[in-house]
């Protein structure tokens, strides 16, 4: 039997492994299984280390994951962080409160930010249990989609429109800091990077302002971070952008579930990986039965021939999503995602 | 007014600001400016909500796109115009977190199909009961992005029955499109798959109120 780290080396390799990979990312999972809050659980690398242990325990997914939360990194420019008891923390006020603020908006150190640390501490816990037989991953938001929580979604969305000069200084910015973030995990042992992209999704901007805009700060940022990167468009569409995707260098695409997985697998032509596309939200309902059907449609659609892991569509699972259903996916994956893939024939 | 109508939507396409307000003025030298938003611009933003849902264009331009439309608007009919008073009292919230650009682009829609609608910005549930009370609130527009916010609006529901008010609700927002049953389970009155829609059901519930 292959270890998790075999079996998505030769997935991503394009050839078929033992059986269809798994990345279950359960972030908040873990303090249920530690009896924590969430607050609490992402308060100590330690907490999120054996989180994360248990769940590929319970789970047997092929995978762990060092990521906390997207505002972690708009913590270290000086934002806030809003907790909840039942899902993920998200940003608060933006940081960037007036657009010339991005004048003077200098890059955050990652050593002196407490929660990169925390985060870079995880990544080292991490590796020191599984060595280089799991894989881990490492989280970077993208320069581009970073703004959102920077300065706000709707002045974010015209600064792009109206303000190219301040838009490409605030890029720099925060390419400075992807970089250091992203080679920083990768030097504590994470094993890729998740450059984590949404608004380059055709979802939330046209391809020709994408082409002059995301695209071009993914093909600077992926070249400098020392280690593979995948794309991933938060349940994005991004089908419209496949070839400009693989332009920039990204080993592997997160898949939205409102595209088809068969689509995908079609544009991508064993040029790259495809991770999905379960649906996250429904998830949190679906029956046993269901989540086999689900598991055994996307491994129909996107399994023959490698180049594909099953995951949610969004990259973190629902807090609300009960642990019978993902044992549910696991079991199916068992069942319909042993190579080769004959009940397809 | 088809002519006038595509030139309109190209422009507005292509968000050429200019051109959209000439042809704006164009219109309402032919035509009084609430028969303009409901001839021209309402359906307009009732057909790039519909792309928008067919993947076909993008968020940053329906916003865009809207913003431009809401300061044409604006500028004939102000909020308080007699004209924008013709529906029961309505308002528009976000639950909880920052993520507005869903209430921000729905909120321009409405300004610009001639709605008065009150923005009530980012709110918890135990104020926002309070606000809708005060004003009389009849209909609500909830924009949710993340799963907590969606599952909120079901005590929202409880709260205001617990009041006896009798609102309606709709609601709009990706965990919405994600699971179309969602809307149901947290007791909204409808949903809205695009930011357009909120015009169409409000219009629909005041025509089954007449």
């Amino acid at each position: 039997m292959m270890t998790a780290m075999q079996r998505v080396l030769t997935a991503m390799g394009q050839q078929e492994p033992d059986r269809v990979p798994l990345f279950l990312f359960p972030t908040m999972h873990g303090a249920k299984e530690l009896g924590l809050s969430i607050r609490e659980y992402f308060s100590r690398a330690e907490y999120v280390v054996e989180g994360q242990i248990r769940l590929l325990a319970k789970y047997r997914g092929d995978c762990l994951s060092a990521f906390y939360y997207a505002s972690l990194e708009v913590e270290a420019f000086g934002g806030d962080t809003l907790f909840f008891d039942n899902g993920p923390p998200n940003a608060g006020e933006p940081i960037i409160r007036h657009d010339e603020d991005i004048d003077y908006l200098e890059p955050p150190r990652v050593m002196e930010a407490a929660g990169l640390v925390r985060g870079l501490e995880t990544i080292r816990g991490l590796k020191e249990r599984v060595g280089d037989t799991v894989p881990i991953i490492g989280v970077a938001i993208s320069p581009f989609s970073l703004p959102v929580m920077q300065m706000g979604f709707d002045r974010y969305i015209e600064l792009i429109y109206e303000q190219p000069v301040r838009f490409a200084r605030l890029m720099a910015v925060n390419q400075t800091f992807c970089l250091e973030w992203a080679n920083a995990q990768m030097a504590a042992g994470a094993t890729a990077i998740c450059y984590f992209d949404p608004l380059s999704s055709t979802t939330n901007i046209p391809r020709e302002l994408y082409l002059k805009t995301g695209h071009r700060v993914a093909v600077e940022t992926l070249r400098q971070i020392q280690g593979p990167a995948a794309t991933h468009l938060a349940s994005g569409r991004g089908l419209g952008i496949v070839d400009d995707l693989l332009a920039t260098g990204t080993a592997a695409v997160g898949v939205s579930a409102l595209e088809d997985l068969a689509d995908w697998k079609a544009a991508a032509r064993n040029r790259f990986t495809l991770i999905g596309n379960l649906n996250g939200v429904e998830m949190r309902r679906w029956t046993a039965a269901q989540a086999e059907s689900e598991v055994k449609t996307a491994i129909a659609k996107a399994g023959r021939g490698g180049g594909f892991i099953l995951s949610d569509n969004h990259g973190e699972i629902p807090w609300q999503v009960p642990d019978d259903v993902l044992l549910a996916i696991r079991d199916a994956l068992d069942r319909w995602g042993r190579y080769p893939l004959d009940w397809l024939e | 007014m088809d002519k006038l109508a595509l030139e309109f939507y190209e422009a507005l396409a292509l968000l050429d600001r200019p051109r959209v307000e000439a042809l704006f003025q164009q219109a309402i030298s032919q035509k009084v400016p609430m028969q303009v938003v409901e001839e021209l611009i309402t359906p307009l933003l009732i057909r790039l909500g519909d792309e928008w849902s067919a993947g076909k264009i993008a968020l940053s331009q329906i916003y865009m796109a809207s913003r431009i439309c809401e300061d044409i608007v604006e500028r004939v009919l102000p909020a308080m115009a007699v004209e924008r008073k013709a529906y029961p009292p309505m308002a528009i919230v976000v639950l909880n977190d920052y993520h507005t650009l869903g209430k921000r682009i729905v909120l321009s829609v409405m300004q610009a199909s001639g709605f008065d609608v009150l923005d009530y910005g980012r709110m918890d549930v135990d104020a926002l009961v309070g606000r809708i009370l005060a004003d009389g609130v009849k209909y609500l527009l909830v924009s949710v992005l993340m799963l907590p916010a969606a599952l909120k609006v079901k005590t929202l529901r409880a709260a205001l029955d617990a009041r006896g008010a009798q609102v309606r609700i709709v609601v709009g927002g990706a965990p919405f499109l994600f699971d179309s049953e969602l809307w149901r389970e947290v007791g909204a009155d409808a949903m809205g798959c695009n930011a357009a829609d909120a015009v169409t059901i409000v219009q629909r519930w005041r025509e089954e109120a007449a």
